[in-house]
């Protein structure tokens, strides 16, 4: 269902995780969407919540070490390898 | 041991099939190795425990390859198989369900809610204040806090950006019950910031007896 129904602050808070998270479509999707452009408090809200989230979507990526980089290289050059068997040992 | 020359090329006479898919593959873990050891990381808190994790996905990664259907789904494959590494690892060492240890009064906890006091309204935006005090060292601190079963689901989320269905896939359960998991795992991870927070004076310290 594509058509969007006028929602509350209490439905649209129910809604809004998975709405941030980009996993609320149609009508709801619509709904929350109304509801956050003409609500203050809730928008106020979802920008906390948007914000947050976009803070712990800044731990996604640890520097690697060098070495350790070095050794993913070799355990993915010893398994690409590996099953290739060499005509001799046939 | 074969090494790839300057140009990050094998010896094609040594993979005469599998050179393709074998540099393709190199370059894919690569590209993702700063996410997957970050992931690890929060998982195991430990990195030498993450870097063995990380090596152990990556192994198991090269021998299901043939599982990888759409190249375009890299990602949620491969964190789908640390995922999935991870916590074989750790019901193989678990001799209790990891459910017991939950707290049990963080069903909604809001940090936005709690900034929303009337009585801390004199802050001209407490919630934008709250968060540009927040180190990495913060969040980090909280993730680690949350219990092994929501951590995961929030990690993936929230830290990772996969989708509901690539959640469910890494961890087996119906997407209705990522949903569940992530509400509550949002609601620990709220209340952990909050109070390392207060711990940490990111948030004022106020006198209402109330409200911890």
């Amino acid at each position: 269902m594509n058509k969007s129904e006028p929602i509350n602050c209490e439905e649209a808070l129910r809604l809004l995780a998975v709405y941030l998270d980009g996993e609320l479509h149609g009508g709801e999707h619509v709904s929350v969407e109304h509801h956050l452009n003409t609500c203050r408090s809730c928008f106020s809200r979802a920008e906390f919540e948007r914000r947050l989230k976009a803070e712990l979507g800044h731990l996604g990526r640890d520097d690697v070490r060098p070495a350790y980089e070095q050794q993913i290289r070799q355990l993915i050059t010893q398994f690409t390898t590996s099953p290739v068997k060499e005509p001799r040992d046939e | 041991m074969l090494e790839p020359n300057a140009n990050g090329h094998f010896s094609v006479a040594r993979m005469p099939l599998a050179t393709d898919a074998a540099k393709w593959f190199e370059a894919s873990i690569l590209g993702v190795l700063p996410d997957l050891v970050s992931a690890a990381r929060r998982l195991t808190k430990n990195t030498a425990d993450a870097e063995d994790l990380v090596a152990e996905a990556v192994a198991k990664a090269w021998l299901n390859l043939a599982t990888l259907k759409d190249p375009s789904r890299f990602r949620g494959w491969i964190f789908r198989i640390l995922t999935n590494e991870f916590l074989a690892a750790r019901r193989s060492q678990a001799s209790e369900p990891q459910l017991e240890s939950l707290p049990s009064d963080t069903g909604d906890f809001s940090i936005f809610e709690q900034l929303h006091q009337p009585f801390l309204l004199w802050w001209s935006n407490p919630e934008k204040e709250f968060l540009d005090k927040l180190l990495r060292e913060d969040l980090i601190r909280a993730i680690e806090s949350v219990p092994e079963t929501f951590r995961v689901v929030v990690l993936l989320a929230d830290v990772h950006g996969l989708s509901y269905q690539e959640i469910a896939d890494a961890v087996g359960v119906p997407i209705g019950t990522v949903r569940s998991r992530l509400a509550r795992a949002r609601s620990i991870l709220q209340k952990a910031l909050w109070e390392h927070a207060r711990d940490a004076g990111v948030r004022p310290q106020h006198r209402n007896p109330d409200v911890t």
